[in-house]
């Protein structure tokens, strides 16, 4: 294949830089190492999301298999009709709005800290704040449940000092106790996550713009938001984006510390519930499906957003 | 040369270092014959290990006929049920024995999950089974699984409490006269408000015990099915849920009071009256035994017959336990079935009785004076036992108790003049597949 046949030459259209025999080599050797992994993530992806649209189209309960009809789209009109749902949906997405805002926050300022503030133990300091990251989530879920659990927590206890609190508070007796312990502890145990992926966006800052800034006259505040942030857009995209859909699929603290009781449904645990715990294969496989369509358009949206083309982005350009 | 053969030293060892792993699980995991005896599979519920011993001593019994090996169950009722019924929709041919909770039997037995109990082998297990056991294991008026131990609630009371209230406790007691009393002497009561299964536990019996039923005809298709929420029998029970939410005769931790959270209320200060299991009496002695509750609190202790709807009316005991259950898938049904026979045994119920608190589901093992001496409210279990009522029959059962909880629960949500007509609504919506849950 000439060169030439790989110039874009119709109107309109920016010329595609040629490519040299290193790149197309380095490139393919890309395709062999990644190959494997690429036809084995197809398959244990791909597969499970397949069978899930195809099951959505029944009616199918595991106990009552005989019982098997399609359904067409009647499984979806029952759930975008359903109350229930669009108040999973409103919870879940409280959650991760208020969680990522809180974590891009606290995280940021924690990415100075150790950025500027503690140049000398910084190795400690990541290694500390790294530890509720490393609890996993079931175990940090409970936790917090007995933390604040009215016949075993010692919150009550240590703060019936704060208005609104004391031994006969029942945090997880209603919608907003419950969510505040939840939403509570997914911001101690990802905000970590956040404040490492902006330590790094916050290294790639070239210092002697913010010099140069700094020289020309402008305050902190303004070397923040017009040097430093606008330099580390591709680090805040990730940290949002990832920890966006990480909260969007919350299930185990809901699960563990409510179990959806008193409005405190999330979408994830609708599916589960639909699937595992009724058996309504077919059901609960749209709500799958519906909630793998929320989270592309979580990813959509969040690209169009930032405006940033991670995939065009090489390395040693 | 040389860089060949290392190469090909090296290639040897990536496969010994790859395969031998692989050789090594499949020799562990019994690809590899050892032994012909048949092995049965028995799907345990947790317990003090009184399950792995009598499928030891059945094991030893049978002579080398079959080995019993046990599984282990998850913890919670309902995630036990997603395990079985999981494997059961699979053909999964381990599914020797399973121990099952008798609400969730219709379920397995209506598809034909479970293989059929040999007459022989039924008549012979439940000569002397109690009434209330026998009817858990049924489905459409057939045994369907063995009762092997069963369970049901007792009024548990502070005889000092009910002193100063003035309740004479050797006579049948109302709800309204627990409440009552709760109220005047500032305590309160154990009851489980959580939204959970024990809801469900709670409303099947202040239903049941006002002559009620939450499905009138629990056997029919969901189509056919007539719900029996909105009655007098409905009312009367969300009215004494009602008070004890909003009056907070539950104490704060009502929302969220299981089975445990009730007895740690009971057993505080403010400890009154509860409705609960019988595991609370061993759990309390041992509790007591390792310092951690009064030695004077078991004498303050006393038990009574579940209290009443409706004055003057008996009450229906809600009714538990485990039921012996076999896949039919079972590539072994006889022997399984020779093996429940051993486990059921008058004696090993017994034993398991006084091992781990679990009451037997045979009249006759309640004979032996161990089980008096140990537990002494084992008369009145026996007797709840013949007059307990099972929670609807029905291969719904799990979406009708779930939606019932999302209504019920927090009791102090619960509206008399709403409530039982709106939960019935939503039940057959959900059973018509018009409504999520």
């Amino acid at each position: 294949m000439s060169v030439d046949t790989r110039r874009r030459s119709s109107a309109g259209r920016a010329a595609q830089p040629v490519r040299s025999e290193r790149v197309r080599a380095e490139a393919r050797l890309g395709w062999w190492l990644a190959g494997p992994a690429f036809v084995v993530m197809l398959a244990v992806t791909l597969y499970p999301i397949l069978q899930a649209g195809w099951d959505s189209l029944f009616h199918f309960r595991l106990t009552a298999p005989a019982d098997k009809s399609f359904a067409g789209a009647a499984n979806y009109v029952n759930i975008l009709g359903d109350p229930l749902f669009w108040q999973s949906l409103g919870v879940t997405l409280l959650i991760t709005v208020v969680t990522v805002a809180v974590e891009l926050l606290l995280g940021f300022a924690l990415a100075l800290v150790m950025q500027r503030g503690l140049k000398s133990v910084r190795g400690l300091v990541r290694t500390a704040i790294l530890i509720p990251y490393g609890i996993i989530t079931v175990v940090s879920a409970f936790s917090w449940f007995y933390m604040f659990d009215i016949s075993s927590g010692f919150v009550n206890s240590w703060f019936d000092w704060v208005p609104g609190i004391g031994p006969e508070t029942n945090w997880f007796a209603g919608t907003w106790g419950s969510l505040f312990v939840v939403i509570a502890s997914e911001i101690w145990k990802t905000t970590p996550f956040i404040s490492l992926l902006l330590l790094a966006g916050l290294a790639q800052v070239p210092t002697e713009l913010e010099e140069a800034a700094e020289v020309d006259g402008a305050t902190w505040s303004e070397r923040m938001a017009r040097v430093v942030l606008p330099n580390m857009k591709a680090a805040i995209m990730v940290a949002v984006l990832f920890r966006a859909l990480d909260a969007f699929r919350i299930f185990d603290n809901v699960f563990i510390m409510t179990n959806g009781a008193y409005g405190t449904e999330v979408l994830s645990l609708l599916a589960y519930r639909t699937s595992i715990g009724r058996l309504e294969i077919g059901l609960g496989s749209a709500i799958s499906v519906l909630l793998f369509l929320c989270v592309l358009l979580i990813c959509f949206i969040s690209i169009k957003a930032f405006k940033i083309d991670l995939a065009g982005t090489r390395g040693g350009k | 040369m040389l860089k060949a053969r290392g190469r090909g030293a090296a290639a040897r060892r990536a496969v010994a270092v790859i395969l031998g792993p692989v050789v090594l699980s499949l020799v562990a995991s019994g690809c590899v014959p050892a032994d012909s005896t048949p092995v049965l599979t028995w799907y345990t519920t947790s317990d003090d290990g009184g399950q792995a011993v009598l499928a030891a001593q059945c094991t030893q019994a049978a002579q080398g006929a079959y080995r019993i090996r046990t599984s282990g169950l998850p913890t919670s009722a309902d995630a036990q049920r997603e395990q079985l019924a999981r494997r059961l929709a699979a053909s999964d041919t381990s599914m020797d024995i399973m121990s099952l909770d008798p609400p969730f039997i219709p379920e397995f037995a209506e598809p034909g999950f479970l293989a059929p109990v040999p007459s022989d082998i039924a008549a012979r297990t439940t000569a002397h089974s109690l009434a209330g056991a026998k009817a858990g294991a049924s489905w459409k008026g057939e045994l369907v699984a063995i009762p092997f131990w069963a369970n049901t609630q007792l009024l548990w009371y502070r005889k000092s409490v009910a002193r100063k209230a003035g309740l004479d406790m050797s006579q049948p007691v109302s709800w309204e006269q627990l409440m009552d009393a709760a109220q005047s002497q500032d305590k309160y009561l154990g009851v489980q408000g959580k939204r959970g299964e024990s809801m469900t536990v709670w409303v099947n019996a202040l239903i049941k015990g006002a002559g009620g039923e939450i499905l009138a005809n629990p056997e029919a298709k969901p189509r056919d099915l007539s719900l029996g929420l909105d009655s007098p029998a409905g009312t009367e029970a969300a009215r004494i849920v009602s008070r004890i939410g909003r009056q907070a005769l539950g104490g704060p931790g009502l929302p969220t009071a299981s089975e445990n959270e009730s007895m740690l209320l009971f057993q505080g200060a403010k400890g009154s009256f509860m409705v609960n299991w019988p595991f609370v009496w061993p759990a309390m002695n041992a509790a007591v035994k390792a310092g951690n509750l009064n030695e004077s609190l078991p004498d303050d202790i006393g038990w009574a017959p579940y209290p009443q709807t409706v004055a003057g009316t008996p009450s229906a005991p809600p009714l538990g336990g485990i039921d012996l259950g076999v896949g039919s898938a079972s590539k072994h049904p006889d022997l399984v079935y020779r093996a429940i026979e051993c486990i059921v045994s008058p004696q090993n119920q017994t034993e398991y009785f006084l091992g781990n608190g679990n009451p037997p589901a045979d009249s006759t093992a309640y004979e032996d004076p161990r089980v008096a001496e140990q537990f002494p409210m084992a008369p009145l279990i026996r007797d709840s036992l013949e007059t307990s009522a099972p929670r609807p029959q029905t291969p719904y059962y799990s979406e009708v108790s779930t939606a019932l909880q999302r209504y019920w629960a927090p009791p102090g949500d619960v509206d008399p003049a709403t409530t039982p007509r709106l939960t019935g609504e939503f039940i057959l919506q959900v059973l018509h597949g018009e409504r999520l849950l």
